[in-house]
């Protein structure tokens, strides 16, 4: 009998996730921004101003990864079982470049600090690169399929109960040599640096940083146009993992991904308005001295990677696939939490508004003045 | 089915995970206490308006924000090692091991992310009072955060509020409220939080301390010394009443835990509490050797503690293995206590239920499904035994566990001594004084990290070898990944951790050093 109370739940947490994906690729631009220090500040007062910048925003991207990987773990933990434990060195690849990152901001210019400020700097420029570029591979796994299978019932067998087996000897590693993955995960990269010059064109108080900031903007949008354009127009031309809704059976469809959109017109209109608004916050900024591009293109950013994590699970996809064993792909539906849990989780999502308009109040009482040099001379506190 | 894997990966595995577990709380404590202390003086420093308490609470907050940093690196690890070493266990419970840490993440850390930026960028931004509410609110973020991982943590010494679902092939969530108050949770939780308040404490008054040796900024020191140690006088005595609450749900819900606390092999009624003695390390349960190489105990007071009643039955390892004893189960009626082999038989007979009743349900059975269903039903309880081979290893490891309990409670005793006396001589008399206290001061601070070190090692050590008590062993639970692999890792998290915690020392006690005119950055 079809519980439609746990499939509305079970679409709820899948927008949940994905809503918390894209947030997440929109405050990458902390990480995107670690990468332009040397770049954009050409002196170390300069860089001081970025790092500072960007250093009263980095634990809210660190947190939003964490709660992303909590919320997926509460609510898909097949998931969380199956990718973490097999894609084992891409994870703990990302894992590791963002220990770096969590004490380089506080030791960076502190006294004494044992390995010297560069390479609490190297640390951030770690983070940025490999953090933002395995984060879009990884991501762009949901399309393209893993190799592992998923037997449940392996429990039973009392010498070998492991339920989730990767199937290749590079546990995850064979994800970044996918061209396919590699070009969103270059696509996120660049956006990173595209959505961290206009940060810091909307929060520095520079007219040097503000020159450079909008050069790299323009030099950030032609790559990331390609790989994005790359990663999108492949997308939608290739076969995606369809599920039948009654037998639950995984198999191949062609041009799956494009009849998501076409199917979904919600989301469809999600996306375009997503990549219009993009490129609307890019090209005011380019054309003119605007600096509040952040806001149009962080949001568009926010819409269109929301897009595509929506096309990605629902309207009968699996969302994990597994090319070992089409049978073993992921789906929202056999990879849930039980509908109780799902339940309260969903009384708990309730907070998130709240949190939301107290993060939104703090960001704009302490980003109310642009951060400066002078800034840097006065603060008791700063990186 | 009946091939293998290559074993060794469970003990790495167990080793990251402890080694992770072991840095991270490392730094939570302070962080934990210290947010409140912190939150104590800028509260001075709002209604007095004293610029004093605002210079000390600057002074403070630069060394929590040291402190904050390595706590989060190590933190992220954690978490996602749950998926990334266990991932059997990540499905097996899932469905109630992850909603605490996604009511974590959505609850308290963006709290203590969101004003932990105005806290120490925010003194000029937004107005006093909002600046004191935000440092108030990450000291309840912080703690809040620790409730949703101790309360993870508590399910799996005591799983309550759910069942096991043979379809899913998982436990699945029943009862919320079960699992955020079960009393082990509750214990756990004030327990450990208070421990953190005690560690904070003995922080801030060594180096208040050394500061008064060194004669600098003593009226920082001496207003520091006041509130941590009235803050660590009553966290000190909550720490003692919470703890012996945590000793009897020990004694009800994880005997084997308690019996390695104390080495206790042969179980009897009226059993004394050893204060001091060395375990006999070539002991086995089934031999004749005594127990111990030595031993001072205060008679019937293990039966006291452990079951409120100075002539109760104390069940030791042998008899834990062997079984026939009686005690209360969970819906407290009298029962014979089945031994290992009897629990490993069970445990057996459950997985085999749950191996034919998925044949029947894919055969669309459903009388044969019924009739698994019942015998799985009624062998749950022991469905980890299953996977036990040998049932030595359903001990832990009692020398580590029964040394580690007592540095425990022998330090935190002395504690509530120590923040006496210092509380008394820094308001009667002049601490400045007593040199041999501000040293014995300084050496507290280290005390305190060994305590709590020992508090996790008898939490954590003295459960294995279960992963969820009784239900998933670590062989179990681990995921299936070369043992290379995960020796690689051990070893790089245990450079990077290291190599971090060298430069946090470095760092911390450079900006002591400098103190707070010249600490801060």
């Amino acid at each position: 009998m079809i519980d439609s109370t746990y499939i509305l739940l079970q679409q709820y947490w899948w927008l949940i996730i994905s809503l918390l994906g894209s947030i997440l690729v929109f405050l990458l631009f902390v990480q995107g921004g670690q990468t332009l220090i040397y770049t954009l500040g050409k002196n170390e007062s300069e860089r001081t101003v970025l790092v500072n910048a960007l250093g009263r925003k980095w634990e809210l991207t660190f947190t939003t990864l964490v709660t992303f990987g909590g919320a997926f773990f509460a609510s898909f933990p097949l998931f969380y079982s199956t990718s973490f434990g097999g894609a084992y060195w891409v994870w703990i690849a990302i894992l590791f470049c963002f220990i770096i990152q969590a004490v380089s901001y506080e030791f960076r210019t502190k006294p004494n600090n044992f390995l010297g400020h560069r390479t609490y700097e190297a640390f951030l420029q770690i983070n940025g690169l490999l953090g933002t570029i395995l984060l879009g591979t990884a991501v762009a796994t949901f399309f393209t399929g893993s190799q592992f299978s998923v037997n449940k019932m392996n429990l039973t067998n009392i010498g070998n109960p492991i339920i989730s087996s990767w199937q290749t000897p590079w546990h995850g590693l064979e994800a970044a040599l996918n061209l396919h993955n590699l070009s969103l995960g270059l696509a996120v990269f660049f956006l990173s640096r595209i959505l961290a010059s206009l940060y810091f064109m909307n929060h520095v108080n520079s007219e040097n940083i503000f020159a450079r900031a909008k050069k790299q903007l323009l030099y950030n949008t032609i790559p990331f146009l390609v790989f994005f354009l790359t990663f999108v127009v492949w997308l939608i031309l290739r076969d995606g993992f369809a599920v039948n809704p009654t037998t639950g059976q995984v198999f191949m469809e062609p041009f799956k991904y494009l009849h998501n959109l076409t199917a979904m017109p919600v989301v469809l209109g999600l996306f375009l308005i997503g990549v219009v608004l993009v490129l609307w916050g890019i090209g005011k900024s380019l054309l003119t001295n605007y600096f509040n591009g952040i806001w149009f293109t962080g949001i568009g950013t926010i819409f269109a990677v929301l897009a595509l994590f929506l096309i990605a699970g629902y309207n009968n996809t699996a969302y994990y696939p597994s090319t070992f064993d089409l049978q073993s792909s992921l789906t929202i539906f056999n990879s849930s939490s039980s509908k109780f849990t799902l339940k309260v989780m969903s009384v708990v999502s309730l907070l998130v508004p709240f949190v939301i308009a107290y993060i939104w109040y703090v960001w704009k009482s302490m980003n109310s003045k642009k951060i400066d040099a002078e800034e840097m001379k006065n603060e008791g506190h700063i990186y | 089915m009946t091939d293998s894997f290559d074993l060794s990966v469970v003990d790495w595995s167990k080793a990251q995970f402890a080694l992770t577990a072991m840095y991270h709380w490392i730094f939570v404590p302070l962080t934990l206490g210290l947010g409140f202390i912190i939150a104590f003086m800028e509260t001075l420093y709002v209604k007095t308006g004293d610029e004093e308490w605002k210079r000390i609470t600057k002074f403070w907050m630069t060394l929590f924000g040291i402190n904050f940093a390595i706590g989060v690196a190590t933190g992220i690890i954690l978490e996602f090692e749950f998926g990334t070493n266990w991932s059997n266990y990540s499905w097996f419970v899932g469905d109630i091991f992850g909603a605490p840490l996604a009511i974590e993440g959505i609850m308290a850390f963006f709290m203590e992310t969101t004003f932990i930026a105005v806290m120490f960028f925010g003194w000029n931004k937004v107005s006093k009072k909002f600046h004191l509410l935000s440092t108030w609110l990450v000291a309840i973020g912080a703690n809040l955060s620790a409730l949703w991982i101790l309360v993870a943590n508590a399910w799996m010494q005591y799983p309550a509020g759910m069942h096991f679902n043979p379809d899913s092939a998982r436990n699945e969530m029943l009862n919320f409220w079960d699992v955020l108050f079960s009393p082990v949770a509750i214990n756990k939780f004030l327990h450990t939080i208070s421990s953190g308040f005690l560690l904070a404490s003995a922080f801030v008054v060594g180096i208040s301390a050394w500061y008064l040796l060194k004669n600098r900024h003593t009226l920082l020191a001496k207003r520091s010394i006041i509130i941590a140690s009235v803050f660590g006088l009553l966290s000190s005595i909550f720490v003692g009443l919470t703890g012996d609450g945590s000793a009897y749900q020990v004694s009800q819900k994880q005997p084997m835990k308690l019996a390695a606390m104390e080495g206790l092999y042969q179980g009897k009624e009226g059993v004394g509490l050893v204060i001091i003695g060395a375990p006999n390390p070539s002991k086995t349960y089934n031999d004749d050797k005594d127990a111990y190489l030595f031993k001072i105990e205060v008679p019937k007071m293990l039966s006291i503690l452990g079951y409120h009643d100075k002539d109760a039955f104390v069940p030791g390892i042998k008899d834990i293995i062997e079984g026939g004893y009686t005690y209360k189960n969970k819906d407290g009626q009298e029962v014979v206590a089945p031994s290992a082999a009897q629990k490993i038989e069970k445990g057996k007979l459950a997985i085999q239920a749950l191996a034919d009743y998925k044949t029947a349900s894919d055969s669309g059975n459903k009388e044969m499904m019924a009739y698994h269903k019942k015998i799985l039903d009624e062998n749950f309880e022991y469905f980890g035994y299953g996977y036990i081979k040998d049932v030595t290893s359903l001990i832990p490891k009692v020398p580590l566990v029964f040394y580690s309990f007592r540095i425990m409670v022998g330090v935190g005793l002395l504690f509530i001594v120590f923040f006496a006396l210092v509380l008394y001589l820094v308001v009667e008399k002049d601490i400045a004084q007593k040199r041999w206290l501000l040293r014995a001061s300084i050496l507290m601070i280290p005390m305190a990290y060994i305590a709590s070190q020992a508090g996790w090692i008898v939490a954590e050590v003295g459960r294995q070898p279960w992963v969820i008590q009784d239900i998933l062993p670590t062989v179990a639970a681990v995921s299936r990944i070369g043992v290379g692999a995960v020796q690689v890792t051990f070893f790089l998290f245990f450079a990077i951790f290291t190599t971090l915690l060298i430069a946090e020392l470095k760092i911390m006690f450079k900006q002591i050093k400098n103190g707070p005119k010249e600490g801060g950055h």
